[in-house]
């Protein structure tokens, strides 16, 4: 039933998503890889991981929102911010870049989609830096802007880790992006599994970094189903009373009674049976042993 | 055999009847729980002794409360706590039988009776700007003439009659730059003068007609200085005003509507000129001038001329000037000496002539005296006899009267700031303790009559007797710590910065400390109290050595001010020491290290981004130095919306800089976007408390670990719309998110939005879980919303060969660096009440289920069993749910009136609840303080762990006694028997 039901949902969603779509014929075109992509809630969690291995690409120093289309009409457009590093307490400097689409809502709101992320390799000085701090057991920075339309936005959102966490066969990392429309609230940074304590002083295998990248929204609070009157009338009779004690068994009433009860019964039949059995058993004796006697 | 059965059969029956019950009876009140009623510092007070009835003094507070005391007790014959927001501006009585209040900038008029407090009437005046408010009650005796009491507030001059509040007319005086000073109304005239300033320059008299409310005549000069605004009124046609360079005194004068300055300097009547400052107090034809830490009295002549009549160079508070008998007019001055105070009444027009010298010995502890009303009567000789009530620096309020204290009152305690409990010293022999202990006959007595009450067989009077000894049982009150650690100090920071000790028997105060300045700078002659910490706790001294608090307050309210740390010995009260650190204050944060003496290490962030150690010991050092890497804390911006993590990085640098001052890096930020999200409430766990298990099994025999770090914060943010009252946004504009944050590494762990929903937040962090309070916008309804997190990353750990084997990581050491795998489990209920806060039970063992501390609107503490907000209550719970203890799930949550641990109490003012723990795992402490203090004992899951105090040990031994007895008869009986039938 909730399948259904969720299916009939992103079916609707689809069909209004589309509607809206039917504005500009390209951003149907261009979301043909993802299908459903554009069926997504804006306030729901919207998980979308991309994993890279780092390659040298081109840098672009500051990141700007690029228009892949002249068409004034579309709401979709890209945007590139840039990750900065710092060892230790040096200075911040560009250590990658994310590529997103940044899709406008008809309500106003913004969202980024399809995040894709490369990493730069290390130079040499900067493995040098990293190995400084993996020997200290320092702190390796990472920051993005706040704002990814306006870079930096308000401030730089800044994560750090220690440097020891980072180093397995390569170098893996981990991010997870909360966003809150086109504005970054945090990003939390690490390794993608556990980081074991006492850090061990361990140098990479091979300096090449392996990422993951995870963006989040925030999520919707459950609610309480809607009680219909019936329901709410019976929820009333249990606020009153915690609850009816379910009704108990004779026995599970009783018992402190019954036994008591009992023992004075057994005890009663007890004592009647030997008052009985005495007199009887003493004659039955008396006669055998008369009558022992009168066969001598 | 069959007569033991009898017996045992009728002592069965006879046991049952005597109920056990755990709910609060009405006769168990104040067993263990008491309620101290205070109104606060008093800001006016109206005297009403002219009737041979009551006599009794009218008060209104800071705390807003207006108060009719006792005048020969001090007890509070009825009282009334106005809202947080509507302070009140001026207290009178009119017509003889009517207390008026005026409240809220002169919006809110109330007239209550004098006898029993009940609201007579209350009128809304019209209000459209803020300004200073005025209260003018017409003092005319004459009942049978109705004068109208005249009320300034809000640009407006109203005239409302005293009988029944109607608003007989009103005066716009909303002009722009127009401000009024003073309303004058010459008795027996119907004529009243309205002295304004226009733009500060301008001096207005209006002549208004107290009638009709037109305006007679207007008068308007100009003075070419213009005005400070310090004025003081000193007859009906003449006040007296500071110029803006505070340099001359200006008489105006405005007899029959004609304006008149008179200019004098300062510097012409007194010799050592500088800035001057009118004192408050209203002597007639006098005025009371501040130049130089100098008081200066100054004469107002017939002709506005200004002449010095005497100077004092002490710091003396005044009283207004009251008629005496002939004309004559007198005023009360009391001023330091040593550890006295010298309280003299003088006749105004004669300051030679003193009416009353008396001394008194003052505690030291109770500051300088703030505030003086005097009030005089006739003396059985027919002379005058003066009452002075005296509001003292520490709040409190007290009555002298024939050179002694006639009864005084801890008003300190209706503003406290900050709570903590102690543990009472070790008895120990030789300590000579409050004898309670009864001899054995007493106490046989006094069971014999709880049995009799149990029984239902005493008579009144036994019952009478039977609470008596309840109430004052059993040596609650000794000062030695007892067995199940039902007896405490309760230590409580109050706003004028006085350290008090309650006890937690009946709620005495043990001793109390007013917090001083060490340097007695001028800057700082006392500081603010800030807050409290546990300095050092002796456990393994706990015999010689007593345990001590920190009191961290601040020179000035200003965040930047220098502080002041203060150690307070707990047992004695004594401070033992105190310094001006010479940093400002921020944060406090007690580390979970301790030296060798006990002492716990503590780091003081100031505003400048370095942190401090204390205590600056080189032992303390070296333990700090060797966490230094783990050391890890946060600032919360409220203003910019940004959290930031930080870690220690080295020692200062900097001249001025010790070896106990370190700078900190930035870790981690985490920016809530100005436009969308605005933080209104941040809480944490509280770092003492005990989790007793860290799994939760669920029905189906499944295993969850609860997510218990101690480094979660909890931040609620609203979209800046929202921010503001309830109600003043629609649903749309309105959201409402909460998350749990990592405090190491700034990882947000949970995130929840909940659309059309609003603040104030209130939420308590316990354990795992937090439970938060808003009010949905769409529903129209509060909300109460349940968050538990649980840790995944130790879920493997089920199997039971693992455990055995050793191949579980539930003893590795937890890092904050490694991912988090969590699980979030929420739920939502509608709450019907509005919320003042929100508290948690606590135990010692943490074994104990919790019950949410809920502090109403109303008032009052309602204790809800956590179970009610369990996010896996489901509609239909299974069997196995439901022996689990899972409630079907409502839509909303249920007060039980029987819950509210306050029974019919109410803690007036509510502000803040405090929990903590006795030794007894069962049983919990709380306190709760507003305006009023309440405290009582909790067991949440009843007193599983211990006899009542009900317990009838009488009856016991007379169960045993009659067994025995019973044994030996059938002993006796069935002997008899067989050796009568042996002989048979």
């Amino acid at each position: 039933m909730a399948k259904l039901t969720l299916l009939l949902f992103l079916f609707t969603c689809f069909i209004f998503s589309s509607s809206f779509a039917f504005q500009s014929d390209e951003l149907l075109v261009d979301d043909d890889e993802f299908g459903l992509e554009g069926g997504a809630k804006p306030h729901s969690t919207e998980l979308y991981t991309s994993s890279s291995s780092s390659s040298p690409q081109q840098q672009q120093q500051t990141p700007t929102i690029r228009k892949r289309y002249s068409d004034p009409t579309d709401l979709d457009s890209k945007v590139q911010f840039t990750l900065q590093h710092a060892f230790g307490d040096s200075d911040f400097s560009p250590a990658g870049t994310f590529s997103a689409r940044l899709k406008s809502w008809s309500h106003g709101g913004k969202t980024l989609t399809k995040l894709r992320f490369s990493r730069n390799d290390f130079s040499a000085e900067e493995k040098d830096a990293f190995k400084n701090l993996l020997k200290g057991d320092e702190f390796y920075r990472i920051r993005l802007p706040s704002n990814v339309i306006s870079p930096p936005g308000k401030e730089f959102v800044i994560a750090s880790v220690r440097a020891r966490c980072l180093p397995r066969d390569g170098l893996d990392e981990h991010f997870i992006i909360h966003m809150e429309g086109a504005n970054i609230l945090a990003v939390s940074y690490g390794s993608p599994g556990a980081c074991q304590y006492p850090r061990q002083f361990k140098l990479p295998a091979k300096w090449a970094f392996n990422s993951h990248t995870i963006l989040k929204s925030s999520e919707q609070a459950p609610r309480t189903p809607i009680f219909t009157e019936e329901k709410i009338i019976g929820g009333e009779n249990v606020e009153g009373e915690v609850e009816p004690p379910p009704e108990r068994s004779f026995w599970a009433k009783y018992w402190m009674y019954l036994i008591p009860l009992g023992l004075v019964v057994m005890n009663a039949v007890t004592q009647v049976s030997n008052m009985a059995e005495e007199p009887t058993g003493g004659q039955a004796g008396g006669s055998q042993v008369q009558q022992s006697a009168r066969r001598r | 055999m069959a007569m033991a059965i009898r017996v045992f059969l009728l002592l069965l029956i006879f046991l049952s009847s005597a109920i056990v019950s755990f709910s609060l009876y009405e006769d168990q009140v104040g067993l263990m729980d008491w309620h101290q009623r205070y109104i606060g510092k008093v800001k006016h007070a109206v005297f009403h002794t002219q009737k041979t009835g009551r006599k009794r003094v009218i008060v209104s507070t800071e705390e807003n409360v207006v108060a009719s005391l006792d005048l020969r007790l001090g007890e509070i014959f009825w009282r009334h706590v106005l809202g947080t927001k509507d302070a009140i501006d001026g207290v009178d009585i009119a017509l003889g039988k009517y207390v008026i209040t005026l409240s809220s900038e002169g919006t809110t008029l109330r007239a209550w009776n004098l006898p029993d407090g009940q609201m007579v009437w209350e009128t809304s005046l019209h209000s459209a700007q803020h300004s200073k408010s005025l209260l003018s009650v017409p003092t005319n005796l004459k009942v049978d003439k109705d004068y109208p009491i005249i009320v300034f507030g809000g640009g407006y001059l109203h005239a409302v009659s005293a009988i029944d509040g109607e608003v007989l007319w009103k005066k716009d005086f909303t002009e722009e730059g127009f401000e009024i000073q003073r309303v004058l109304q010459p008795p027996g005239s119907s004529i009243i003068y309205v002295l304004g300033f226009l733009n500060s320059s301008e001096a207005v008299v209006y002549q208004i007609d107290s009638k009709s409310g037109e305006v007679v005549a207007q008068k308007s000069m100009v003075f070419p200085g213009g005005f400070s605004g310090e004025i003081s009124s000193v007859s009906n046609d003449k006040v007296v005003v500071l110029d803006s360079t505070r340099s001359i005194l200006v008489t105006i004068g405005f007899l029959d509507g004609d304006i008149s300055f008179q200019k004098t300097q300062i510097s012409d009547i007194v010799e050592d000129s500088g800035k001057a400052e009118i004192l408050s107090p209203l002597l007639s034809n006098m005025l009371a001038v501040k130049v130089n830490k100098r008081t200066i009295f100054v004469r107002v002549g017939g002709e506005g001329k200004l002449e010095v009549v005497d100077s004092l160079s002490d710091e003396i508070a005044m009283s207004d000037s009251l008629p005496v008998a002939d004309d004559q007019e007198a005023f009360a001055s009391v001023h330091h000496e040593g550890s006295k105070i010298h309280l003299m009444v003088k006749l105004v027009n004669d300051l030679d002539t003193v009416l009353l010298r008396e001394s008194i010995q003052m505690d030291q502890h109770r500051g300088r005296v703030h505030k003086v009303f005097i009030n005089n009567y006739i003396r059985t000789d027919r002379t005058n006899g003066f009452r002075a009530l005296i509001v003292m620096e520490d709040h409190s309020l007290l009555l002298l009267q024939q050179g002694a204290i006639v009864w005084s009152r801890e008003e300190g305690l209706a503003s406290v700031t900050d709570v903590t409990t102690v543990e009472l010293p070790v008895a120990k022999d030789g300590v000579s303790v409050a004898k309670v202990e009864h001899t054995l006959l007493e106490w046989l007595k006094g069971h014999m009559l709880k049995l009799k009450g149990s029984l239902l067989l005493a008579s009144p009077e036994e019952v009478v007797a039977i609470q008596e000894l309840r109430l004052k049982s059993s040596g609650k009150n000794k000062l030695t710590r007892d067995h199940n650690g039902f007896r405490k100090l309760i230590l409580a920071l109050t706003r004028a910065g006085k350290l008090f000790a309650l006890h937690t028997g009946d709620g005495r105060i043990v001793w109390s400390m007013l917090l001083n300045s060490p340097s007695k700078s001028e800057a700082c002659e006392r500081p603010n109290g800030i807050n409290l910490y546990q300095w050092q706790v002796p456990h393994h001294h706990a015999m010689d050595k007593n345990p001590s608090v920190l009191v961290v307050g601040r020179c000035g309210s200003d965040s930047s001010a220098p502080g002041v740390l203060s150690f307070v010995d707990v047992y004695t009260g004594k401070e033992l020491s105190s310094s001006d650190i010479g940093h400002s204050v921020v944060q406090v944060m007690p580390l979970p290290f301790t030296d060798s003496t006990e002492q716990r290490l503590h780091l003081i962030a100031d505003t400048d981004g370095h942190v401090h150690l204390y205590p600056k010991t080189s032992e303390a050092l070296s333990i700090f130095q060797r966490e230094f890497q783990n050391v890890y804390w946060y600032t919360v911006g409220a203003d910019d919306g940004i959290i930031r993590g930080h870690a220690m990085k080295s020692s200062c640098s900097g001249e001025t800089a010790d070896e106990y001052c370190f700078s900190t890096r930035e870790l981690w930020t985490v920016v809530f976007p100005s436009e969308s999200e605005k933080i209104i409430s941040t809480l944490t766990r509280k770092p003492n408390e005990v989790v007793h298990t860290q799994a939760k099994v669920n029905t189906d025999q499944d295993l969850l670990y609860k997510y218990v770090s101690k480094n979660l914060l909890f931040v609620a943010t609203v979209s800046p719309k929202g921010a503001g009252e309830i109600g003043s946004v629609t649903p749309e504009e309105s959201s409402l998110v909460v998350y749990l944050i990592d405090t190491i590494t700034g990882r947000i762990l949970h995130r929840l939005s909940h659309q059309g929903c609003q603040g104030p937040v209130h939420a308590v962090f316990s354990e795992n879980w937090v439970v938060y309070h808003y009010f949905n916008l769409r529903a129209h309804k509060y909300e109460v919303t349940v968050v538990e997190i649980y840790d995944q990353s130790r879920a493997e750990n089920k199997n039971v060969w693992k455990l055995i084997l050793g191949k579980h990581n539930l003893t590795a050491p937890i890092t904050s660096y490694s991912r988090p795998e969590v699980l979030t489990k929420s739920q939502s209920y509608f709450f019907a009440q509005s919320v003042k806060t929100i508290a948690v039970t606590s135990t010692t063992k943490g074994i104990t289920s919790k019950q949410l501390l809920i502090g109403t609107i109303g008032d009052q503490i309602l204790a809800l069993d956590k179970r009610f907000v369990d996010p896996r209550r489901t509609l239909n719970p299974s069997q196995a749910e439901k022996e689990e203890g899972i409630i079907p799930l409502t839509d909303s949550l249920p007060i039980i009136p029987q819950s509210y641990v306050t029974h019919s109490l109410k803690v007036e003012g509510l502000r803040g609840i405090v929990a903590a723990p006795t030794k007894l795992e069962s049983t919990t402490h709380v306190f709760a303080y507003g305006v009023d203090l309440f405290y009582t004992r909790l067991a949440p899951s009843k007193t599983y762990d211990s006899l009542t105090d009900d317990f009838s040990y009488a009856l016991l031994l007379i169960t045993i006694v009659a067994l025995v007895a019973a044994i030996y008869i059938t002993w006796v009986l069935s002997e008899k028997k067989e050796l009568s039938e042996k002989w048979r």
